[in-house]
């Protein structure tokens, strides 16, 4: 009889389906998984020591890299601890303005999950549309910041500036022109608020689409059902959030147990799984962007009806605007001052955490009192997620790894921060 | 931000009545409680977190080590020097990255120099909590694993024995998990430089990746200050009185 060995198998850094350089080592018996041992770190950038070597303000632009699907609500995190240190509290349209990009985001970071964990699974298209959407969205990023991703949009204090009254327009050039152009540039007519307002009235019909593609999907359910069950009491012995935790039939959501922003203030709901396995937190995934789009369409309403200061007036955290400096000694030395030296920050210690769209992301921030942080840790959910790696997958078929690792939702910007 | 009251909250009556003189200090600050524990409690104290009903702190959000090193300290001393020509300018600092431990400038604020911070979460109660434990030896910094009691602290306890050399003991598997396969030192520490000690690149002589001291030159952009002065009441203050417009 011939002897059966155990198969090592190295799985990435370069592999399409480790979603970045993750090098997963596989114990394999046959095609069983026997042990998987994630060797993360390859993207290691050392953000929160570069942090400390900064003023404050100039580590906001290193939040977007972290989760580079998910920036401004790493930014949220980040901003609200220096906010909390500081004890101010931004005004209450640049909390809605906040809001409306958080749930942007969420629906951002949903499309690529959607679109490149269907991909690993094998389903091409959903790919195509999810980008489609995307880049609605990204425009809405880049009309209020400049940046498509790396917003840097957020600053203590509020957000950067006001909602742009006009939304930016596709002008005639070779790739877009005749009917297509016109399409495209349907819903820029008014400001962003009408083109979020469109967006919002038509994205429940693309969610259908997505849906359509794979909820009945026998080949994805065939995929995804049963495979990789998180039991609730592993999910939380793990250090699980999000829909994680969510999928496997835990009702926590930050922004309804620990509201921030403007979340005490909209109506929405939490879907939860029953399961715990790849294809419940597909579901919830789906259902969060459905419930997202609510939100945004409620924060649309409410920017709509209330203008307002969008930056706080204490010019000891927040700069001046151009025009006062214009005529103003005052303004002119703050703005100098906030630029070059940055501010002092009251001694403390801070956690400040969002329910961002992979789970709770967390920044905890000590000061010193000095105009640099002394100390910052970025809590990725991705992290603790990853961790659990090894005793989920155990047992599982190689190909449920990739259906495993596409519901982790990991992104390296964030585990190796 | 309600600033701390004399009463407590209940999480910390609760806390005081459980661990009795185990607890070290108990704060309540900026709507947080940071309870500090010896490291030879922790892991009791934690399993007590962890499993006592009134608390059931059943998620370990986050573990980090913190380097207490240089704290307080600036690199660019402003307030003893001022005098009727304005501050004094490039004064050579003591700010993190130019001493070593024993030869620290001045006496250390905090007691010891690494502490390892857990951020709890209960579900069940919606409530969180900070435990921070500083570890006894400077030289060996060793505090009590808690990967028996989470298995989620495995990773973060890897993370913080790579960055900080904190070594937790009763730890399954304490390898690196950060740095590069053969990484020498322990880069969040603030004697540890910003710009390394090596850099990498590919020698095509000897066809392989070789390891070179770094070449670069360490700079500072921004002066690290600590002012008391540029309070944020006195902006709060300045921002209600609207002088301009009087």
């Amino acid at each position: 009889m011939e002897e059966i060995r155990n198969y090592t198998m190295n799985f990435g850094p370069q592999h399409p389906a480790a979603h970045g350089v993750l090098r997963l080592i596989l114990e394999m018996d046959g095609e069983v998984v026997t042990h998987a041992d994630p060797h993360i770190g390859l993207l290691h950038r050392g953000t929160e020591k570069l942090a400390e070597s900064k003023p404050f303000n100039q580590s906001i632009g290193y939040m977007d890299r972290l989760d580079y699907v998910s920036m401004m609500c790493n930014e949220h995190a980040y901003v609200r601890a220096i906010e909390r240190l500081c004890g101010v509290e931004a005004p209450i349209r640049a909390q809605y303005i906040r809001t409306l990009f958080d749930e942007i985001t969420r629906i951002l970071n949903h499309l690529l999950w959607i679109g490149s964990s269907a991909l690993d699974l094998g389903a091409m298209a959903v790919f195509l549309y999810a980008f489609r959407e995307r880049e609605e969205l990204m425009d809405c990023y880049e009309a209020v910041s400049g940046a498509r991703l790396h917003a840097t949009y957020y600053r203590p204090g509020g957000v950067y500036r006001d909602l742009p009254a006009r939304m930016p327009q596709y002008r005639e050039s070779p790739w877009h022109k005749g009917t297509d152009l016109k399409r495209l540039n349907a819903w820029r007519g008014g400001s962003m608020l009408d083109f979020l307002a469109a967006f919002a009235d038509d994205f429940p019909r693309r969610v259908d689409e997505y849906e359509e593609l794979l909820t009945g999907n026998r080949i994805w359910k065939q995929r995804t059902v049963d495979i990789g069950v998180v039991s609730p009491e592993q999910a939380q012995a793990w250090g699980m959030s999000g829909p994680m935790l969510r999928g496997s039939g835990i009702a926590w959501d930050l922004r309804k147990k620990q509201p921030y922003a403007a979340y005490a203030d909209v109506d929405f709901d939490i879907p939860v799984g029953a399961n715990g396995d790849c294809y419940d937190r597909y579901l919830v995934r789906v259902a969060e962007m459905r419930q997202s789009n609510r939100i945004i369409r409620q924060c649309v309403d409410w920017l709509r009806a209330n203008p307002g200061p969008v930056m706080l007036d204490t010019h000891k955290i927040a700069p001046p605007d151009r025009e006062s400096m214009k005529n103003d000694m005052e303004a002119l030395i703050h703005h100098f001052k906030l630029f070059t030296e940055g501010y002092c920050v009251p001694e403390g210690e801070v956690y400040s955490a969002v329910e961002a769209p992979k789970g709770e992301f967390g920044v905890y921030m000590i000061s010193d009192g000095a105009n640099k942080p002394f100390r910052v840790k970025l809590r990725a959910p991705g992290f603790a997620h990853l961790s659990s790696m090894n005793t989920i997958v155990k047992g599982h078929m190689l190909a449920d790894v990739v259906a495993m690792m596409g519901t982790y939702d990991i992104v390296f910007g964030e585990i190796d921060r | 931000m309600a600033p701390t009251t004399a009463a407590e909250s209940p999480l910390a009556t609760v806390l005081r009545d459980r661990l009795g003189d185990r607890v070290v200090a108990l704060v309540e600050a900026l709507g947080e409680t940071t309870l500090v524990v010896a490291a030879p409690d922790l892991h009791a104290v934690a399993t007590l977190l962890r499993d006592d009903p009134a608390l059931r702190f059943g998620e370990l959000m986050d573990l980090c080590g913190v380097d207490y090193q240089s704290y307080g300290e600036a690199e660019w001393e402003t307030s003893q020097q001022v005098t009727a020509t304005g501050y004094s300018r490039g004064v050579e600092g003591e700010g993190p990255g130019r001493f070593d431990w024993s030869q620290r400038p001045r006496n250390e604020p905090a007691p010891r120099r690494f502490a390892v911070v857990v951020h709890l979460l209960s579900v069940s109660h919606n409530r969180r909590l900070r435990l921070r434990c500083f570890c006894p030896d400077d030289g060996l910094p060793l505090v009590p694993s808690l990967t028996s009691l989470w298995p989620g602290a495995n990773w973060f306890e890897r993370e913080a024995f790579d960055l900080f050399g904190i070594i937790f003991d009763g730890h399954p598997d304490l390898r690196r998990i950060l740095t590069d396969y053969g990484f020498v030192g322990h880069p969040f520490r603030k004697d540890f430089p910003l710009i390394g000690n090596v850099e990498v690149r590919y020698d095509p002589e000897r066809q392989r990746v070789v390891y070179e001291p770094v070449s670069i030159e360490p700079r500072v952009g921004v002066a690290r200050v600590i002012r008391h002065d540029a309070s944020l009441a006195q902006a709060r203050a300045e921002a209600t009185d609207r002088w301009q417009q009087n």
